[in-house]
């Protein structure tokens, strides 16, 4: 890194964190501090991007704020949040927050029963929708929710036949707050003043991998450690660009924009619509990123398509260029010194390919990038590494605020989630759990002491995954304790590591590994349809569907030869014996995967156990009678017989 | 749902006796409609009924041998049809009729030409007039158009690109760009799946009932629990005759029209 900017970094310094200080007292500092002079957020609205600074930050966030008071907010009361990346669902968010209230937020694919049990749970009594789908859901469950009692929307399109008295839209939301600010024009700042930062003010329902979502209650002061305690060794520049367009109901996104956000003060951008938000990255920039493993996948894929798409002389570059890329990674990782002759190369790499990657997959200026949520495998890791993109592990659940370890630059082990974060302690119990221990634990499951007392030991985390600490004092987790797997015969083996392997192969999209208990190790696949579907039509293979490409005999032999490859660096016991295609992708509307793509094993096992039986069978092929559930609701019956083949 | 009424005095469109012949082929016989204001209008019958045909007399393509066609009390039969479209009226095709080399924007951008005043002086100089109608249109088509349709994604992509039933869409946006009074659309659901269906049908409903729009359509359509859903008038006709009109509730009893369809499974299911 070049020397002036580490000056830079160092002068930015953040300011201590106090009992006293909530997030919206330091709301009020940065507008005050920045106000008209400085953009706070951009939309990209109408295909344009549309800055809004600070003043108009604070607007907003004051009319909507003392509009949820004239509605009658009182300080404690939930209000439950539900739609895409956009100003208006952070505005909401902290005006509800500056009122001392609690905000809930949704996943915006969540269906009826997730809705339902969220919003009566949580006893919200608003709900923010951002469309007419949203305020579809709320009222969908409205009957059932007694306490819940008014529905604000924002986007206006398609809401002309709701005439319902409980319904209302930002605008009239704002128009209610500024005549209450006309008669007491000091009321928003004394709200701001009354909270204290032992107060709660994110309720967030974890999807967790079994049983039904527990609410995590988190203080403004555990928010604001957790961001400080980030910063403060990896530090961001109030010049800094990041683009929000993960779901907010997702923790790490509240960490960026909000926690991070306000104490650094960076721009925030949202993209125009969630389909052309990887457009919009490329076309912002950002300095600064973090998203689920899934997104790194992608662009890999997308990269590894793009390559088997080029012709001749390009891919010869490329193939050239990652390897030199690689190699300099690899001795840095191993953190040894890279001799002048490869340096001179990989400039020259970087020149010709990895410059021109990095800006099409919109990370040209990215200094940090970080994957959390679940386990990212190790060869998208390199890949990034090889490209010059510093990609690090978070590991951290919701109930410590997202994060307690991280890498830190220059010290990056695949296998291993980092070291703590500062402020944070970290203990081995005896069975191996892993324990923590920082200002940002939670306060406790809401309504929910039993879970409380069972993860909540006196400050420390109990995470309910296991791990140990290595000799360079990284933590490495094993799979969640429920999730490590022994072969009959004792040996021990990871699925989640042979899964991220697999879906290293552009061809597939999802892998569920299977051998618990058994003589040999199995994989349920599911295909990239996309990919596959593409390497199809170049082979002039005809199909119809999703279902029917998948069965293809040229799929299948295409899909051993992926699971070959895997199978080729492993040690013997954890090579993969046989596979099957699955008719489609695992889907978190259907409940196999949790919100943040984290494979449930305990539903698809259910689900899916003739198929488990038939791999440990001598049979070829296994009929399959089973009920698949949309994202609307409706279900569809599949009946359908899948071939399973062996690999070596 | 509840339609409005419109107000009966407020006729928009007039079909009076048409007929038109193709050799020794009638291809319609004595067709007389009127099309209020504010109205979605139907237009079902068996293939080979003659509904396109009627579409392209409205539009212009064709020329009906006799009979008249008024359009806002006015008689257009010996209108050409880029007279007809600066009058107002905006047509989509049952077979996509877009320019497959070109991209989403320009294709809608097209849609908008003939509103475009500024002479090759005043727009190679971009001079203060043509500025300001630049900007005016862009935002027209940006927040009436695109973002109505939520086209944002494939604003850039040339339309051969695109999968069909995107197509579809950036055909009614490049109507839609003329901002018609009335729009013939002529099988907008065709081929599309369901998803597409209910998004098509939701489109129809925006630029008819939303304030800014408001625009009448005229919709030719197979898909008959779409057509009984959201239109405010039928009109049924086969072989080039007519033979029913009224409501969505009167035609779907009416005992000709389902003579007319006899043979055709349900034809009042839609596609599930």
């Amino acid at each position: 890194m070049p020397h002036g900017d580490e000056l830079m970094q160092h002068s930015q310094s953040l300011e201590p964190i106090s009992k006293e200080l909530t997030i919206p007292k330091l709301f009020s500092q940065r507008c005050r501090q920045y106000g008209k002079d400085k953009v706070a957020m951009r939309e990209k609205e109408f295909g344009i991007w549309r800055p809004f600074t600070w003043q108009d930050y604070y607007d907003n966030v004051k009319y909507i704020s003392l509009g949820f008071i004239s509605l009658g907010l009182q300080r404690g009361d939930k209000v439950a949040l539900m739609g895409a990346n956009r100003p208006e669902g952070l505005w909401t968010e902290m005006g509800a927050m500056c009122a001392g209230g609690i905000c809930v937020w949704l996943f915006q694919e969540s269906m009826h029963e997730e809705v339902k049990y969220i919003i009566d749970h949580s006893d919200a009594r608003f709900f923010v929708g951002e469309t007419q789908e949203e305020v579809d859901k709320a009222l969908g469950v409205v009957d059932e929710c007694p306490k819940l009692e008014k529905i604000v929307w924002d986007d206006p399109k398609g809401m002309r036949t709701y005439s319902q008295d409980f319904l209302l839209s930002i605008r009239q939301l704002q128009e209610f707050g500024k005549e209450l600010d006309a008669k007491d024009p000091e009321l928003f700042e004394r709200m701001i003043q009354e909270g204290h930062g032992d107060e709660v003010c994110l309720l967030f329902y974890t999807s967790g991998t079994t049983g039904l979502p527990k609410g995590v209650l988190l203080s403004h002061w555990n928010m604001l450690t957790m961001g400080k305690n980030l910063m403060s060794i990896d530090p961001c520049q109030p010049t800094d660009d990041f683009v929000s367009y993960l779901p907010f109901a997702w923790i790490g996104e509240q960490m960026m924009s909000i926690s991070c956000g306000l104490q650094v003060g960076y721009a925030i951008n949202f993209p125009e619509e969630p389909e052309t938000a990887m457009e919009n990255i490329r076309e912002i920039g950002p300095h600064v990123m973090f998203a689920p493993p899934r997104m790194w996948e992608g662009m890999t894929r997308r990269v590894q398509v793009k390559y088997m798409d080029s012709a001749w002389l390009k891919r010869k570059m490329y193939e050239m260029g990652t390897a030199i890329g690689y190699k300099v990674a690899d001795l840095k990782l191993d953190k040894q010194q890279v001799p002048w002759h490869l340096k001179l190369l990989n400039s020259l790499a970087h020149l010709l390919l990895q410059k021109k990657l990095k800006d099409h997959l919109g990370l040209s200026r990215i200094r940090r990038a970080y994957t959390g949520g679940a386990a990212l495998g190790p060869d998208h890791f390199r890949f990034f590494h090889a490209l010059g993109v510093n990609l690090k592990q978070i590991y951290g659940q919701t109930e410590i605020a997202g994060i307690a370890f991280v890498h830190r630059d220059g010290d990056i082990k695949f296998d291993t989630v980092g070291t703590p974060i500062p402020e944070t302690q970290v203990s081995i119990a005896e069975d191996g759990e892993i324990l923590c221990s920082s200002p940002s634990v939670f306060l406790g499951y809401y309504k929910n002491p039993e879970a409380t007392e069972k993860n909540l030991d006196d400050g420390w985390l109990l995470t309910g995954d296991k791990g140990f600490i290595d000799e360079d004092n990284h933590l490495v987790v094993f799979d969640r304790s429920k999730d490590v797997m022994t072969l009959r015969d004792g040996r021990p083996f990871s699925p989640q590591y042979l899964e991220t392997r697999l879906k290293f192969s552009p061809y597939i999209q999802e892998a569920w590994v299977i051998g618990h208990e058994r003589d040999f190790i199995t994989a349920v696949i599911c295909i990239d349809y996309s990919v596959v579907g593409k390497w199809a039509d170049e082979q002039k293979i005809n199909y119809t569907s999703y279902r029917e490409l998948s069965q293809k005999q040229q799929v299948y032999d295409l899909i051993q030869k992926q699971v070959e490859h895997v199978n080729r660096f492993l040690p013997e016991p954890a090579r993969i014996h046989k596979f099957i295609n699955l008719f489609k992708v695992f889907d978190a509307d259907d409940e196999e995967l949790t919100r943040t793509n984290k494979l449930k094993r305990a539903v698809v096992g259910e689900r899916y156990k003739d198929i488990v039986e038939a791999l440990y069978s001598d049979r070829d092929s296994v009929h399959l009678d089973i009920t698949i559930t949309y994202e609307d609701g409706r279900e569809q019956h599949i009946k359908t017989d899948l071939r399973i083949q062996k690999a070596i | 749902m509840v339609h409005a009424t419109p107000d009966p005095g407020n006729s928009l469109l007039k079909l009076d006796n048409i007929q038109m012949v193709f050799g020794k082929v009638t291809a319609l016989t004595d067709i007389s409609l009127e099309v209020r204001k504010g109205q979605i209008y139907s237009i079902i019958g068996p293939n080979g009924a003659g509904k396109t045909v009627m579409m392209n007399c409205i539009s212009g393509l064709y020329r009906p041998q006799k009979g008249d066609i008024y359009y806002k009390g006015q008689r257009i039969n010996h209108l050409r049809p880029y007279k007809r479209a600066s009058l107002g009226i905006a047509r989509t095709f049952q077979k996509i009729e877009l320019f497959g080399g070109m991209t989403v924007l320009d294709n809608i951008r097209l849609g908008r030409h003939i509103h475009l005043k500024s002479g090759i002086l005043s727009g190679s100089l971009y001079l203060g007039p043509t500025k300001k109608e630049e900007v005016a249109n862009r935002e027209f088509i940006e927040q009436d158009i695109i973002d109505l349709l939520e086209i944002e994604h494939i604003r850039d992509k040339t339309v051969h690109m695109l999968p069909y039933g995107l197509q579809k869409r950036v055909e009614l946006g490049r109507a839609l760009a003329l901002n018609p009074e009335l729009i013939l659309l002529d099988e907008p659901l065709a081929g599309l799946n369901l998803e597409e269906v209910e998004d098509m049908a939701r489109f129809i409903q925006d630029i008819n009932k939303e304030e800014r729009w408001q625009v009448t359509c005229i919709l030719v359509e197979h898909d008959m629990g779409v057509v009984m859903d959201i239109s405010d008038r039928v009109f049924a006709m086969s072989f080039g005759h007519p033979i029913s009109e009224g409501t969505p509730e009167e035609v779907q009893n009416d005992p000709e029209v389902i003579k007319a369809y006899l043979g055709e499974e349900d034809i009042y299911a839609t596609r599930r």
